[in-house]
């Protein structure tokens, strides 16, 4: 299972997905959120959807010098937090920014493709999905 | 408050100085909750009596409250200071990601004294504050240009909000906004220019964070049920679809749509400027306030060609809402949506409440067609009803203010037909410029008695459609019922909860939610405590020299049938004297 965007252009910026996303980590707010939407310079251009694609190789692991990041069955990414070190390696090897940080911990986030954040999303932007469409992360900066 | 909740931070800033400091004060949302509630009470603090509301001394106070980023539509930000306006009470509220970044920052309040020696701006990241020079921001001839500087010089795209002034607010017009998220706006009462008087030409703000509730599972619970009824509920079906111009027809129906200021209730071309037919040609984008479902936020997508290239097209991204379509549109008795939009887009680039400038330019298209100002006062320009090219010509002077008639009207419709005359159909309550609503006695009673001279403050058109259905509803009952329905709202926007979600934010869902939150009220003291908060800006406004016998009420509102038939002065008088003894009394008791 991945979460795949459908279609970024109906996503109105709500943020909804990244609160639902730290609430599914037993938290409140937005600290714990592995799901981020920002304006694509502005929000007259719509909206830029930070989202773990889930790759089959992700740089993310092989970056990990501590073998912190173990490859999940259906792509992407497990976190093992007892190996990490919080070196920050991990968050500068994901061109798309996908590698979300816990400020508290001082540790990764992690997408875990649980697909909790779509059920938050009032336009079907996003979606849990089984096979094949890999989500169209789009992210202009890190 | 929970223990670790950092809503009970307050951060201080001094422009003077280059300072700031955080203070705990639990003591202020122990008891006022936060928003309109904590932030009355923080300009009664550091609002010096009688001050120049251009001076350094004057406040600006941004609070948002314990629900916010916890629940879906608690998403606006309450700001006060002293009104350049009416110079009295300033309140205007914002969305956009305003309220979620100062909650995300670590704050539930911020207080900004002082003034800049020169342009700068702030960028909050936190407990970090940055004084940033914006020389090179200052004189930008739009307000968006001036978004994507910052946008790319600041960090946590996403996390943060961009509140901005345009050249109104440097300028210092009195009806200048703030601009937050290119769309969003503190729009009246001119915070704007109080962000101008002291240089400050942008507030950045940003952060994430948890925020404690008391237990996670009956947080959960609660969150799901609101968010259902934000989606699901009926209540909110208008404002996703259509958005807040379905009103337009509706009003032009039942005869309460300002038409060309104020002459009419109706307006022939209210279906070509209606929310449908706009939705239909025009509507490019819809958008929402962080942590709002309901995206009420419609944008126009506007195609022009270049005339003079051939094959180069401009689009237009421009928000509109019903308050500026009747501001622009038929108050100025304007069809041509384009032409509309494009003046819109313009008033957007100044940075002016979009509200005041329609008025302002409603008055002065009577006051020339009766001959009370020439063209010799205009500069040439010719102001005639729908003519967008001639209002497009009069907007750049107000920002220029080339002779004395604009430096008057750039004050203001009340200060300009002072000097020039037209009182009568000056159509100013409070000397802030109408909303879009001419329903009956209970809008106008309310825009003249409420504390932000605001059809939000009490409602009134809602009442007018009873008067409507029943002509022996009294002066009095509408009085306390308007009385009534301001104070409820001081609880809402001391939760900071968006107005258009107030069905849903029932007594006793609020209740539940403070109680998640370490607050502890019964549906009876939250009803005094708005009592309370209510009372708190009315002591404010006294103070400042607000006085319900001064009150200057338009002649033409008894002039224009509305939807409840004829205002009839009587009516008036006696519900704005059945308000004043009741808000005296208050006060009285209170102090």
């Amino acid at each position: 299972m991945r979460l795949a965007v459908i279609d970024s252009e109906k996503c109105v910026g709500c943020q909804c997905c990244m609160f639902a996303c730290t609430r599914m980590h037993k938290d409140s707010g937005l600290s714990k959120s592995c799901i981020g939407i920002k304006s694509a310079g502005g929000m007259q251009h719509g909206f830029l959807l930070v989202v773990c694609r889930a790759c089959d190789d992700p740089p993310c692991a092989r970056a990990c010098p501590e073998n912190a990041l173990i490859l999940r069955k259906g792509g992407g990414v497990l976190l093992k937090a007892d190996k990490c070190t919080g070196c920050e390696i991990c968050r500068k090897a994901c061109i798309l920014g996908a590698v979300f940080w816990d400020d508290a911990n001082l540790k990764p986030l992690i997408c875990r493709h649980c697909g909790y954040c779509a059920q938050y999303c009032p336009y079907q932007v996003i979606r849990l999905e089984k096979e094949g469409k890999k989500a169209e992360a789009a992210n202009a900066q890190a | 408050m929970l223990k670790h909740d950092t809503l009970r931070n307050v951060l201080y800033i001094n422009l003077s100085k280059k300072s700031f400091q955080i203070k705990d004060r639990s003591d202020l949302f122990e008891k006022y909750i936060g928003g309109a509630g904590v932030a009355s009470q923080l300009l009664l603090e550091e609002c010096p009596e009688g001050i120049d509301p251009y001076g350094p001394d004057n406040p600006i106070i941004m609070a948002v409250g314990p629900l916010t980023s916890l629940y879906p539509l608690a998403s606006k930000t309450v700001a006060m200071f002293k009104s350049p306006l009416t110079g009295n009470l300033g309140e205007s509220h914002a969305g956009g990601r305003s309220a979620v970044s100062i909650r995300m920052s670590g704050y539930g309040a911020i207080v900004i004294q002082g003034a800049s020696e020169r342009p700068c701006y702030l960028s909050i990241q936190g407990s970090k504050v940055f004084f940033r020079d914006a020389s090179s921001l200052w004189g930008m001839g739009k307000s968006a240009t001036v978004g994507k500087i910052i946008r790319a010089n600041e960090p946590s795209s996403g996390l943060r909000t961009i509140m901005r002034i345009g050249r109104a607010g440097e300028k210092m017009i009195p009806y200048a906004c703030v601009t937050t998220e290119t769309y969003r706006h503190f729009g009246r009462l001119g915070l704007g220019a109080v962000f101008g008087s002291k240089k400050l030409k942008a507030l950045v703000v940003s952060g994430k964070r948890s925020i404690p509730v008391a237990d996670q599972k009956q947080y959960k619970d609660l969150y799901e049920s609101i968010f259902k009824n934000a989606t699901e509920s009926p209540v909110m079906k208008k404002y996703h679809e259509i958005g807040t111009p379905v009103n337009v027809i509706p009003l032009n129906e039942m005869n309460g749509l300002p038409t060309r200021n104020l002459q009419a209730t109706q307006f022939e071309h209210a279906q070509t400027i209606s929310g449908e037919e706009i939705a239909k040609n025009y509507l490019g984008k819809r958008l929402a306030c962080s942590h709002c479902p309901v995206a009420c936020i419609h944008i126009a997508a506007i195609r022009e060609p270049y005339e003079d290239e051939p094959f180069f097209y401009k689009t237009s991204m421009i928000c509109y809402d019903y308050e500026l379509i009747y501001a622009v549109g038929s108050m100025l008795g304007g069809s041509h949506v384009p032409g509309m939009m494009k003046l819109i887009d313009s008033i957007e680039a100044y940075g002016l409440d979009c509200m005041s400038a329609g008025v302002a330019l409603a008055w002065a298209t009577e006051a020339f067609e009766k001959g009370l100002i020439t063209e010799m006062h205009t500069d040439g320009v010719r102001l005639v009803w729908g003519d967008y090219a001639g209002y497009q010509e009069a907007l750049a002077r107000i920002i220029e203010q080339p002779n004395e008639f604009y430096q008057a009207l750039a004050k203001g419709t009340d200060f300009a037909s002072s000097i020039y005359g037209g009182q009568d159909f000056a159509m100013t309550f409070g000397k802030n410029e109408m909303p879009g609503y001419h329903t009956g006695p209970a809008a106008h009673i309310g825009y003249l008695a409420g504390a932000r001279h605001s059809h939000l403050d009490g409602a009134g058109y809602g009442i007018d459609k009873k008067i409507a259905a029943n002509k022996s509803i009294t002066a009095e009952s509408v009085a306390s019922e308007l009385l009534a329905e301001e104070r409820w709202r001081q609880i809402l926007s001391s939760l900071v909860i968006c107005f258009f979600a107030r069905e849903l934010y029932k007594p006793d869902v609020i209740i539940e939610a403070l109680k998640l939150s370490g607050f502890e009220y019964t549906e009876e003291s939250l009803r005094k405590l708005g009592e309370e908060i209510h009372t708190a800006k009315f002591r404010f406004k006294m103070r400042e020299g607000f006085s319900f016998s001064n009150l200057r009420i338009p002649g033409r509102i008894y002039e224009t049938p509305c939807t409840a038939g004829m205002v009839d002065e009587k009516f008036v008088r006696t519900a704005l004297e059945t308000i004043r003894k009741d808000v005296e009394a208050k006060i009285y008791d209170c102090s």
